[in-house]
């Protein structure tokens, strides 16, 4: 990675600037060429370092609803049960933690009537119950690793 | 997107709610690597580069689009360690703290949640960083800061990631 790759990705997490050509205005302000850019962006995407390029939704604002929630599940079973989880297209993260609850996903579904219905699926297909922490307020949402 | 949010702008007619549920199918996995974006947005969805734009425009504003960014894996970058912190916070003074836990720069999310029978913390902040240790003094910043308005603690690293696919609804509903 070289400085203009540097350059690029911290840019890049903040956004791109909504103007009619914003590959052209983000070469401006790097000063590169727009189309070496882009080709540096797919390198980046094609090798990992980026996971995606594009709109962030914030799913809740266009009617739908997630939320985080936690299984304690017992050591050996649980990577039968990260498969069931795996295999639901509701679940869109899913982390071990080392705690007594020690499986945390993310839930996503286009209403809040998903949510209930999958956390039911759940607990009906794993047999355990399901610690649901749904948000209550947001106090900051802004991931930016600096490189 | 059946339930738009924002009720009384006249832009949540049906054809821009149409639209929106559209931008959202045809980007969720992402934005092609094209010289003109919202050419490529526009003819997709039937419509013209100014309508596009505008909409854009007008999700970004609304919230509905945090922003359109390259999303890092952190992993990759060197951020190895991530510590999901839980506070027991008192609950006359988390509308003052939770907004300050989550200025700090260390801090990506912060949420306020509900407390549970066998889950009694109420404040989240997630930490990232670049070693063990590093989270560990981000957790004692956030201790310090709340001070004696928080009852308990803990941090829960996560030591296996078990799926990351991102949030994909527009296909399920």
């Amino acid at each position: 990675m070289d400085d203009l790759d540097r350059r690029l990705i911290n840019r890049l997490q903040l956004g791109v600037p909504l103007v009619r050509h914003p590959w052209q205005a983000l070469a401006e302000e790097l000063d590169a060429d727009a189309a070496q850019l882009r080709e540096r962006v797919q390198a980046r995407l094609d090798d990992g370092t980026l996971t995606r390029f594009g709109p962030m939704f914030d799913i809740e604002r266009l009617g739908g609803a997630f939320t985080l929630a936690a299984l304690s599940v017992p050591e050996a079973r649980f990577d039968r049960v990260a498969e069931q989880l795996a295999a639901m297209p509701e679940v869109a993260h899913n982390y071990r933690r080392e705690h007594a609850w020690n499986m945390w996903f993310v839930l996503g579904c286009a209403t809040p009537e998903g949510i209930a219905q999958t956390i039911a699926r759940i607990e009906a297909e794993t047999g355990l119950p399901v610690l649901n922490l749904p948000k209550e307020e947001t106090y900051h949402v802004g991931l930016h690793f600096p490189v | 997107m059946s339930a738009c949010t924002s009720r009384s702008d006249p832009s949540d007619a049906p054809e821009s709610m149409e639209l929106t549920k559209r931008l959202v199918e045809l980007t969720e996995a992402g934005l092609p690597l094209v010289d003109d974006p919202w050419a490529w947005l526009a003819e997709r969805l039937g419509t013209s580069i100014e309508v596009t734009l505008e909409l854009l425009q007008r999700l970004q504003t609304e919230g509905a689009i945090r922003r359109i960014a390259a999303v890092p894996n952190h992993y990759r970058l060197g951020y190895r360690h991530n510590g999901m912190t839980v506070w027991d916070v008192d609950d006359a003074e988390i509308a003052r703290l939770g907004p300050l836990i989550g200025s700090q720069a260390f801090v990506s999310h912060c949420y306020r949640r509900p407390r549970q029978p066998g889950w009694h913390y109420n404040l989240f902040a997630m930490v990232h960083g670049r070693s063990a240790d590093e989270i560990e003094a981000y957790r004692a910043e956030i201790r310090q800061l709340l001070g004696s308005a928080c009852r308990a603690e803990d941090m829960l690293v996560s030591s296996r990631i078990l799926k990351k696919t991102g949030l994909r609804v527009s296909s399920r509903r």
